[in-house]
């Protein structure tokens, strides 16, 4: 794996800007500013943070018959979603299913009238487009001259509307194309953090000028990849990969929600996405769910540290876990029984000591969206 | 007189007993640090026994004794403020040990190595 890592259009940027460079998902990324992960992470939550994403994919998907229900058609044999009722400048969270019901990954879609553009994780891309490519009736288009950032936090719609005017009339999961300098700029009104903000799609020739442009503004300073992971543990967000993978039921990652009740058992589109079977008998009794902990004292639980019950039952792994700096503690996520109620506590083990946690439910901060 | 390691500990001789911490190059490559845990009072060490743990917003990484000898006195202020580290390291001791060996910091790097391997 000696392959070169990828560089977004704002790399020299992030390098300026004095950035600490580190290989992700194939891609050259900052991880921290000087200003640190923690400053960073609380600069996010009180003010608003720049985040380059452009490692993210960008995909559209095109009826070939230039009706857009034919798209949402193919569109919802692989996503367990309501695409059709998705009315347009709206989005929506969805997974790929695979035929065990596992999560192939997960994404963003949006109704951009006469196709969808759907956001895609880094370590998936290829995989991703493979799989849309198997769809009759449908182009897929790989976007690639396009970056991807996001804006977010309680000062990101200031900030953004003195760019881009009207981007405060937009509401929480609003998809829509406005003009800045001369170039049409992709927005939604979304995000990673559990904050109110935006991601915006900009044309590779002007993305690094749209970055400096928000950088400029008072409210604003660049954000590397290590707030990205804290700002979205504490919003109870799951990462493809580490809180599910292939292996995983939606039922299993708590995302049963992202199912809407037109695609389970007795809606009018029941099923017809891989897996199915296995997705919607889970739904609501599945026996293993992500939840929310809180570890005792303030030892971070990370990543891959076994858990027990009180009787000393092995119970699970954490699948994510570090310092919020939001909360000022450590928190994490795991799969655990479903059967163990919030409150409850159960036990780590972390350098060959038990450490308590207590169970609870997801997030640990409140979102502010924009509804 | 500093000395330093190789593990990027500062050695201050106070009396028969060495002050132990982590320099700011240390620091500043940790990053935020979110928790310490220190040895016990009174524990024998061996040389490079790992006997603090340090947590931060990253990842968690390990000080080892840079001598044998018995830890004497442990900052328990830096269990309850342990970004203290990333405020003035130089200041923000973890612990001290009275080593076994009285020349035991003689082997270790003055300012100017210390410098020419971090720079």
């Amino acid at each position: 794996m000696a392959e070169t890592s990828r560089r977004t259009g704002l790399y020299d940027l992030h390098v300026e800007q004095g950035a600490r460079m580190v290989p992700f998902a194939g891609w050259d990324m900052p991880v921290q500013y000087p200003m640190g992960v923690m400053a960073e992470h609380l600069h996010t939550r009180q003010r608003a943070g720049l985040f380059d994403v452009s490692h993210m994919g960008q995909v559209l998907v095109t009826p070939d018959d230039g009706d857009l229900a034919t798209a949402a058609a193919a569109l919802e044999t692989l996503i367990p979603a309501d695409v059709a009722g998705l009315a347009q400048g709206r989005q929506r969270y969805g997974l790929f299913t695979n035929d065990a019901g596992g999560i192939l990954d997960d994404l963003m879609f949006a109704n951009r009238g006469d196709h969808y553009l759907l956001v895609v994780n880094a370590s998936c891309v290829d995989q991703d487009i493979a799989h849309l490519q198997t769809l009759a009736g449908v182009t897929v288009t790989p976007v690639t001259d396009r970056g991807l950032v996001a804006l977010q936090g309680p000062q990101a719609a200031t900030a953004l509307a003195r760019l881009v005017p009207g981007v405060d009339q937009m509401r929480f999961m609003d998809s829509t194309s406005l003009d800045w300098d001369g170039v049409a700029l992709w927005i939604s009104r979304s995000g990673y953090t559990g904050e109110d903000g935006f991601e915006i799609s900009v044309p590779e020739t002007r993305l690094a000028d749209f970055a400096r442009a928000l950088l400029a503004q008072p409210e604003v300073a660049p954000i590397g990849l290590g707030a990205r992971d804290s700002l979205r543990l504490e919003a109870g967000m799951p990462l493809y990969g580490h809180d599910m993978d292939g292996g995983v039921t939606p039922a299993q990652a708590a995302l049963g929600w992202s199912i809407p009740k037109v695609r389970r058992s007795g809606g009018a589109r029941a099923g017809g996405f891989p897996g199915a079977d296995v997705v919607l008998a889970e739904l609501g009794s599945s026996k293993v769910t992500r939840r929310g902990l809180r570890p005792e004292g303030r030892a971070p639980i990370r990543e891959g540290v076994a858990l027990f019950a009180d009787d000393g039952a092995p119970i699970g792994t954490v699948s994510s876990g570090g310092f919020g700096p939001s909360v000022g503690g450590p928190i994490a996520m795991a799969r655990i029984p479903a059967n163990i109620p919030d409150g409850a506590t159960i036990q780590a083990e972390l350098r060959g000591k038990r450490v308590p946690l207590t169970v609870c439910a997801l997030p640990f901060v409140t979102p502010s969206y924009k509804r | 007189m500093l000395k330093y390691t190789e593990d990027h500990e500062w050695l201050r001789a106070e009396g028969d007993e060495i002050v132990v911490g982590i320099t700011k190059h240390a620091s500043e490559q940790l990053g935020d640090v979110v928790f310490i845990e220190l040895p016990e009072e009174g524990r024998e060490v061996s040389a490079g026994d790992e006997i603090v743990v340090i947590e931060s917003v990253k990842a968690a990484s390990d000080i080892t004794a840079p001598v044998a000898g018995t830890i004497t006195a442990v900052n328990e202020a830096l269990s309850d403020s342990p970004g203290d580290v990333n405020g003035d390291p130089m200041t923000a001791w973890f612990f001290r040990i009275k080593p076994t060996d009285a020349g035991a910091l003689d082997g270790f790097m003055d300012e100017a190595a210390y410098k020419a391997l971090v720079d």
